[in-house]
């Protein structure tokens, strides 16, 4: 490491107090903006968590629909209508819905309802007990395995309760990559059982899952669907379609980012405050350095420098605190919606190179403006 | 001759309200010598010493140093050439408390881009000169102010420079421990090869001068300066 550098290291780290000052109040700041995003982030995977487990490559739907949570029913004929489009290899109903599971101690449960395509069983979970083909048994219905399991009494296969006062049978136990956002449980069934079963308006299809046969013609299908009064959305699409509504419009996003932002003015004015007194602790130090031959660049570099070391160490143990204090709360909540991504950390890493930039220049405006002259005025 | 002052000549503020610190200062410095500048307060002493080192600049005059004209340089050339050159011994020392003595004696090879490990070397070298040697480890505030300046010596010549600048040296050390530093570096410090300028009031330090230059409002007083009378 170049001299300078370490001296400036040296500096920073033998100033014990105001070191551990600055590297608290980024490691505080980076803590909360990344529990905020990081909470946000869960969310909205949670929400999209229907588009992940099916993995259908297009959803044709009402144009009202915003999130895969609310559907609108749509007519048959549109079923028949998508599957003439040139380029639609496939399509298949799907049903969402919800259910009031009716427990043998007398208690109620409300479940998600998925109905599959009875042909196909497009977009099935993945069985770990039992086997998918019960599933056209009489009542079948597949229990997702995940942290909302033990919200029915944690069935067996062969359990049996009710489903809005039809009888309805556990046959296999199955997963799913992505857990729900609401914490209810997950039952599978075929389509023909779901709308049967279930409360239905007059329409029936929920969603209808499309495979094109080539990625050339998703546009086409759009478009198509689009002169039906319909909307084709690749699966990708509705995912941002559902984080955008989440940002936008519920209070979600802009509260997310207000206390994002208060966490980020935090560590700025922590870190900020700090360094300016630390510049200003050792400012007639630099004047001297400044007589004895520094050229002003160089003391840029040490302030820099060492805003950027307690910038990166700050960050450093915020994201790990933030990730452990993450992976603690999913190993005591299973459903705990949060999740680091690539994206929160960069925004991170972001606003605290600003905090870095912001404390630096504050302590580099000091040492240019210092004269070494006052050094030998006292 | 390694320092030749012309005509120096620096005001502070703007007319009507401007303020005279020197007025057609000229003298000569010889290798070997170690010339005092001495004076009351208020007589320019400092701020000749400012403008000799590069460090302020004159209004008027020409600064040769080891035939550079000083002043004539750019502020980054002109700190390069302070740093190759001259060393300073400040009034407060300026040492860095959160460094290890040897550290602060190190600073200007450090600031010459010399290795981290030689720089420490000839630091720990120097601090041999000066008797500190069992000190490097401490940070400067846990020595006297005797010792603090010797560090402050030692950081002036690691780097070997030709000039040395002390700025009023015994002022925060008791009239025993000023001597003994000035005796010091008259004896250990000085050569042939080296001038060295002292700006001071302290009278009881005179008798190592090899000349005295006297100051009063800004002007060498006559029959000093020019004349090597000690």
């Amino acid at each position: 490491m170049n001299g300078l550098l370490r001296i400036a290291l040296k500096l920073l780290l033998n100033d014990k107090g105001k070191f551990a000052t600055l590297v608290i109040g980024i490691t505080f700041s980076v803590f909360l903006m990344m529990q905020m995003t990081s909470m946000f982030s869960g969310i909205l995977y949670q929400s999209a968590a229907n588009i992940v487990n099916v993995g259908a490559r297009m959803w044709v739907m009402d144009p009202a629909v915003q999130t895969p949570q609310n559907s609108i029913p749509m007519p048959n004929y549109v079923l028949d209508a998508v599957r003439s489009i040139p380029g639609v290899k496939f399509a298949v109903p799907f049903y969402v819905g919800a259910g009031l599971v009716k427990l043998n101690d007398g208690t109620y449960q409300s479940a998600t309802i998925i109905g599959l395509d009875d042909a196909s069983l497009f977009g099935r979970p993945t069985i770990i007990s039992g086997s998918i083909t019960d599933i056209y048994k009489n009542n079948a219905f597949i229990m997702v395995k995940d942290a909302n399991y033990a919200k029915l009494g944690s069935p067996k296969i062969g359990t049996s309760f009710e489903i809005n006062d039809h009888r309805a049978v556990v046959v296999a136990l199955a997963h799913t990559p992505v857990p729900g956002l609401f914490g209810l449980p997950t039952l599978y069934t075929t389509y023909n059982r779901a709308t049967q079963d279930l409360p239905s308006t007059r329409y029936l299809i929920s969603y209808i899952l499309v495979q094109p046969k080539s990625t050339q013609d998703i546009a086409a299908i759009e478009q198509q669907v689009k002169q039906l009064g319909y909307l084709a959305l690749t699966d990708q699409q509705f995912i941002t379609r559902n984080d955008r509504f989440y940002e936008f419009q519920t209070g979600m996003g802009t509260n997310i980012l207000i206390m994002t932002l208060i966490s980020f003015l935090v560590g700025l004015s922590i870190a900020g405050e700090t360094f300016y007194m630390f510049v200003l602790d050792n400012l007639e130090h630099f004047g001297a350095l400044k007589a004895i031959g520094a050229k002003s660049g160089e003391l840029i570099q040490m302030i820099v420098f060492q805003s950027l070391v307690v910038g990166f160490l700050g960050f450093g143990f915020g994201v790990l605190l933030s990730s452990t204090m993450i992976a603690i709360a999913k190993l005591k909540i299973a459903n705990y919606a949060a999740m680091v991504t690539y994206e929160n950390l960069f925004l991170a890493l972001i606003m605290v190179l600003i905090i870095s930039v912001f404390s630096s220049y504050i302590g580099i405006r000091k040492v240019i403006r210092i004269d070494p002259f006052d050094v030998f005025r006292g | 001759m390694i320092l030749t002052a012309r005509d120096i000549t620096k005001s502070f503020g703007e007319a009507p309200n401007q303020t005279y610190a020197l007025r057609d200062v000229s003298f000569d410095v010889d290798f070997g010598e170690m010339l005092y500048i001495v004076g009351p307060s208020g007589s320019g002493k400092t701020t000749l010493l400012s403008i000799i080192s590069g460090i302020l600049r004159p209004n008027g005059g020409d600064v040769v140093v080891k035939d550079t004209d000083i002043w004539k340089l750019g502020s980054d050339a002109l700190a390069g050439f302070r740093l190759q050159n001259i060393g300073f011994v400040f009034q407060d020392y300026h040492l860095f408390p959160r460094l290890t003595t040897l550290e602060n004696v190190a600073i200007p090879l450090i600031l010459r881009r010399e290795p981290w490990d030689r720089s420490l070397a000839e630091a720990r070298k120097t601090l041999q000169v000066v008797g500190l040697a069992e000190k490097e480890s401490l940070p400067p505030y846990k020595l006297s102010g005797g010792e603090q300046q010797r560090v402050s010596i030692a950081r002036a010549i690691v780097a070997q420079p030709d000039l040395l600048i002390f700025d009023e040296p015994t002022a925060s050390l008791d009239g025993d421990t000023g001597r003994k530093i000035v005796a010091f570096v008259k004896e250990h410090i000085l050569n042939a090869q080296r001038a060295i300028i002292i700006v001071t009031h302290d009278s009881r330090i005179y008798e190592y001068a090899t000349r005295i230059i006297r100051m009063e409002d800004g002007r060498i007083v006559p029959g000093t300066g020019a004349d090597h009378e000690k």
